[in-house]
């Protein structure tokens, strides 16, 4: 028999190919591959994101504007659905079959393994039975949200509203990821980055029946989520809502202001609507009816974005600035010549303060005359160029004609002519005061919102400046917001010459005859004045700006009431109630309240 | 009566070392798992490593039973045990108990028993001692005959059960076949073989299109080929062109019809989840949540493991059972994944050191039987071993075989106990010559 023995070697060396084969084999698959590693990772791991619960939101006395209430999402991984009743499934979330084919279609173009939003802002209460059921179903798992909640239907339009992000967020901001919400609007926006908070993760292990197994690696790759910092409003929750309610069937807008501070108290604009409405999952069918089915627009916020002419109460501008150019002194008398401009009352030769409290138009056309033809140039029209200029820069200095650098976004500037304008519009040398004269009245080209008009009743307070008009007082434990809230802007009229105009807008309100006696009140010396804006074929706007007390003011006001009336017949006492709801908190006055609240003008806006 | 204590001297121990570290950590692994938050106590007798320790504690008792057998008694007794081995593979056609599609299993009580497992302790032994007792003869045919149906009795009572996979084991004696004089071309044939399969598989649903819109499916092509190959060997060889014209043609007409015959064998003989199997293997298909399910769980397992692995206790994929079977024939996962590399590579070189030494100790018996018997040993748990790590890692085709030691279960791991034990009680005697 031939020697066998050698064959062991072929044995042997079979065996230790196998054997080395296999190393070489598990080495490439668990050092060199990582796709094992992810599809481990994919399929074991469940990264859910932690929201951070936005900032709360409180008014100037601490009482809460907007908080948080908890809300569930159900998500879905597209790849891990499989073998669920479909059936069961619908009924449970009271949906379609087609909804869910649609839905997961939809999910599917998104991303095959990362999960999408399949069911959003469940409320607490139906939640408790889905969640119940829901490891039924696989590939699909429940996220827990924070929705926005406001105890008092009030402020809507300073707190703004919440929404998911868009494509244009999530590309200008890498914080943000497909599905989180944002602030699109008021102080929502605004201070998005402080009321976000911090968004965690935990990391979770699931079986392989989508039962979750507690966090992986016992946390370590877990974060918490921060929560937004609280935001301190300047708003005064009892004033803002007692300001709506005076405002309800009237079209316009109430603005105050603390003048001390430029914090303001009440931004006011009607019509407006309950922010509830506005959250959650049936937000977008409400802004829908909110845009489409009310015909007064009540997502318009009128105290930021109506751009009105101001019309008599300009005339206090006109007085500060021709004062401070000594083109006046309090004791000018103008004759109340009506041949160019019309004028009312039986007046005819007032001075200063008498011309303020009559009102007087002729009186501030030779105001105007004298601040625009200077006589600096032998030309009229180079001449009118000069005023307009110097004129252009007093006015824009009370914070006319230029957006205020305030905390409320999208607000408007309105509109100061000035030498370009009228180039412009008329051609260079082709105008002169007598084409632009309007102006001196608060008519013309001047555009104003409701917010600097409040701001010039504060900066009249305060005799010559203001702190510009903001919402927040802190943020967290923050105390300065922003540094230009702290500075104060400078009108450069010299607080001396405010006494007369002061004196003026007193006597509009307490003296017998004065425009604004309905703003009149026993215990509180208010200043004030009103405007009267004419409007073709529809009654005017009534507008008044004041302030008060009169020593060492704690509110300065402007009222808009479009289309109702005289200035001193609806925006005066609306005033007057204002400033006793915030200096006394109660309103005594309970007939001069019925009658505001009794007033409706909607029928002259359906027109 | 010999002194125990030469027979205690005597024993290997360095493959009982070998043995006891892969008993235990197979246990460890099965303990892994089947891990979870609830795990109170280590031998939770409702959980399986609960009970894996006690078939532990039994194979102690069995080894001990077999040292003190006296080793004569197995050469005696071979047939005997080779047809109760037999007789328990018939009876549990008639009595088992069908788990799974398959009556593999004696269920008595809380107690179940597999037989296949405990014949190839049988099929060893009557195969060691019919090769032993061989004398020189010229029945060629005869022996080929014989050795066939020992093995192939049991293997046909294994495939009635259906159990494919323990069945394919024996194949594993070829090793031992041919270290005992089967012509080595009988292995080249069946690499050939082997080769020309997965050939055809592959080949099977692709064509070429050939300008002028000819189209010729793989089949054809490859065949061409080999003619190709054929014809340049006839050329080559240009002094022996006379001899090699008849062996070329039959060959090149073997082949032909085999490549043909390839896929009625897969189509007609395999049952549809082993095509599937293999083709998953191939890469012909990839279904990763059908047929290719648990090779790729397994591989993602495995593959997630890295390095240096997750720690004990720590894999998610075989803990959350994403692998299936992962006690038994995917026990290797969680080696993989835990471990890591390090792990892998030490658990393959222990298995390769232990069929090493197998070998070793088989050469150096001057017993024919304990030789003989020893490679029967070693070549039956390098198939398990080279068939169950395969599949975890996608190199072979799903066949749901234990891993030696490693896979939970009393009857297997009883079986290879037995298996290697009265092998070490064997060489324990290799200074007589055993009859």
């Amino acid at each position: 028999m031939r020697d066998l023995s050698e064959r062991r070697i072929v044995i042997l060396g079979i065996f230790l190919v196998i054997g080395v084969v296999y190393l070489i084999r598990l080495f490439y698959i668990q050092v060199i591959d990582d796709t094992y590693k992810l599809s481990a990772k994919n399929q074991a791991l469940r990264y859910v994101t932690q929201y951070a619960p936005r900032g709360l939101i409180y008014d100037r006395n601490e009482k809460l504007l907007a908080y948080n209430e908890a809300a569930y999402d159900i998500m879905v991984i597209p790849r891990q659905v499989e073998d669920i009743d479909t059936n069961s499934f619908c009924e449970l979330l009271t949906i379609t079959k087609e909804e869910f084919i649609e839905r997961i279609k939809s999910a599917r173009s998104y991303s095959t393994y990362k999960a999408s939003t399949f069911e959003k802002q469940i409320p607490t209460d139906q939640f408790a039975q889905i969640s119940e059921k829901l490891y039924q179903y696989k590939g699909f798992y429940i996220q827990k949200r924070t929705l926005r909640k406001y105890p008092y239907p009030v402020a809507g339009h300073v707190l703004g509203y919440i929404g998911e992000v868009s494509p244009t967020d999530l590309k200008k901001d890498s914080y943000y990821k497909k599905g989180d919400y944002i602030g699109i609007s008021g102080l929502e926006k605004e201070y998005e980055k402080e009321l976000r908070g911090k968004r965690g993760r935990k990391v979770l292990l699931v079986d392989v029946h989508n039962r979750e197994k507690g966090s992986y690696k016992g946390g370590e790759y877990d974060s918490l989520a921060i929560e937004g910092k609280a935001l301190y409003c300047s708003i005064d929750r009892e004033l803002q809502a007692y300001g709506e309610k005076l405002m309800q069937n009237k079209r316009g807008s109430i603005v105050a202001i603390e003048p001390k501070t430029g914090e303001i108290l009440a931004l006011v604009t009607s019509p407006n609507y309950d922010p509830n409405l506005l959250v959650g999952r049936y937000r977008s069918k409400n802004f829908e009816n909110l845009v489409a089915n009310d015909s007064l627009d009540p997502l318009f916020n009128r105290a930021i974005n109506a751009q009105y002419r101001p019309g008599s109460i300009f005339k206090l501008v006109e007085s500060l600035i021709g004062l401070q150019k000594g083109v006046i002194k309090p004791s000018t008398r103008i004759p109340c010549n009506r041949g160019i401009i019309n004028c009312h009352g039986s007046h005819t030769n007032d001075n200063l303060e008498e011309a303020i409290q009559h009102s007087c138009n002729p009186y501030f056309h030779q105001v105007y005359k004298k601040l625009i033809q200077q006589g600096k140039s032998s030309n009229i029209f180079k001449d009118s160029e000069i005023g307009l200029r110097e004129w252009h820069e007093m006015v824009t200095k009370f914070g006319f004609g230029k957006k205020l650098n305030s905390d409320i976004p999208n607000m408007l500037g309105g509109l100061v002519p000035d030498v370009n304008f009228y180039n412009r519009w008329y051609g260079e040398g082709r105008w002169a005061f007598s084409t632009i004269y309007s102006n001196s009245i608060g008519e013309g080209e001047l555009g104003v919102v409701p917010i600097q008009m409040a701001n010039l009743a504060a900066t009249i307070a305060n005799k010559g400046f203001y702190y510009t008009p903001h919402l927040v007082k802190a943020i967290g434990d923050e105390g300065i917001v922003r540094e230009e809230f702290i500075t104060k802007n400078e009108t450069g009229i010299d607080s001396n010459y405010f006494s007369p105009v002061i004196n003026a807008m007193s006597a509009v309100v307490n003296q017998p005859g004065g425009t604004a006696r309905r703003a009149r009140m026993d215990s509180v010396e208010v200043c004030g004045k009103t405007g009267t804006v004419q409007n073709k074929d529809r009654p005017d706007h009534s507008v008044f700006i004041c302030f008060a007390p009169r020593e060492d003011p704690k509110i300065a006001l402007a009222v808009y009431v479009e289309y109702s009336d005289f200035g001193g017949v609806w925006a005066a006492p609306i005033s007057s109630l204002m400033i006793e709801k915030y200096l006394y908190g109660e309103i005594k006055r309970k007939d001069k309240e019925q009658r505001i609240l009794d007033a409706s003008f909607l029928t002259i806006y359906e027109e | 009566m010999r002194n125990r204590d030469s027979i205690s001297r005597n024993l290997d121990w360095f493959t009982i070392g070998l043995f006891g570290i892969l008993v235990i950590l197979g246990w460890f692994n099965i303990f892994a798992a089947n891990y979870n938050d609830e795990t109170k106590t280590l031998f939770d007798l409702s959980q399986n490593y609960g009970k894996q320790a006690i078939w532990i504690i039994a194979s102690i008792i069995i080894i001990w039973l077999i040292i003190l057998l006296e080793a004569q008694l197995f050469t005696a007794f071979a047939y005997p045990i080779y047809g109760i081995s037999i007789a328990l593979l018939i009876g549990v056609l008639f009595f088992g108990q069908e788990i799974k599609g398959a009556k593999s299993w004696f269920v008595l009580g809380g107690f179940s028993f597999q037989p296949s497992e405990f014949a190839k302790v049988g099929t060893a032994l009557a195969l060691t001692k019919y090769l032993n007792d061989l004398k020189k003869s010229n029945q060629q045919f005869k022996v080929r005959f014989t050795t066939i149906l020992i093995l192939a009795a049991p293997a046909a009572l294994i495939l009635l059960q259906p159990d494919t996979g323990s069945t394919l084991v024996y194949a594993a004696f070829i090793f031992v076949l041919y270290r005992e004089g089967l012509s080595g071309n009988i292995l080249l044939i069946g690499l050939a073989a082997a080769v020309f399969f997965i050939l055809a598989l592959l080949i099977k649903s692709t064509s070429v299109t050939f300008p002028f819109d000819v189209e010729v499916s793989g089949k054809f092509i490859l065949i061409i080929s080999i003619l190709i190959i054929l014809v340049l060997v006839y050329f080559l060889f240009n002094n022996k062109r006379r001899k090699l014209f008849y062996p070329l043609t039959i060959a090149f007409i073997v082949i032909s019809g085999y490549i043909f015959s390839v896929d009625y064998v897969f189509d007609k003989v395999l049952s549809p989840h082993q095509q599937n199997r293999i083709n998953e293997l191939l890469g012909i298909t990839f279904d990763p949540k059908g047929a290719g399910y648990n090779v790729h769980q397994s591989k993602i397992a495995i593959g997630s493991g890295g390095f240096s692995g997750k720690g004990f206790l720590q894999g998610t994929q075989t803990k959350f059972d994403f692998v299936p079977e992962q006690s038994t024939d995917f026990i290797f996962c969680t080696v993989g994944e835990e471990w890591g590399f390090l792990g892998s590579f030490v658990l393959v070189i222990l298995f390769m050191t232990l069929f090493f030494r197998l070998l070793f100790l088989a050469e150096r018996q001057r017993s024919t039987f304990s030789r003989i018997y020893l490679y029967c040993v070693s070549s039956i748990f390098f198939f398990h071993f080279a068939i169950n790590i395969g599949m975890t890692i996608g190199l072979a085709p799903v066949i749901g075989i234990p891993l030696p030691f490693f896979s939970y279960g009393g009857s297997s791991l009883w079986s290879f106990t037995v298996l290697l034990f009265v092998g070490l009680r064997l060489d324990a005697e290799r200074k007589h010559v055993l009859r």
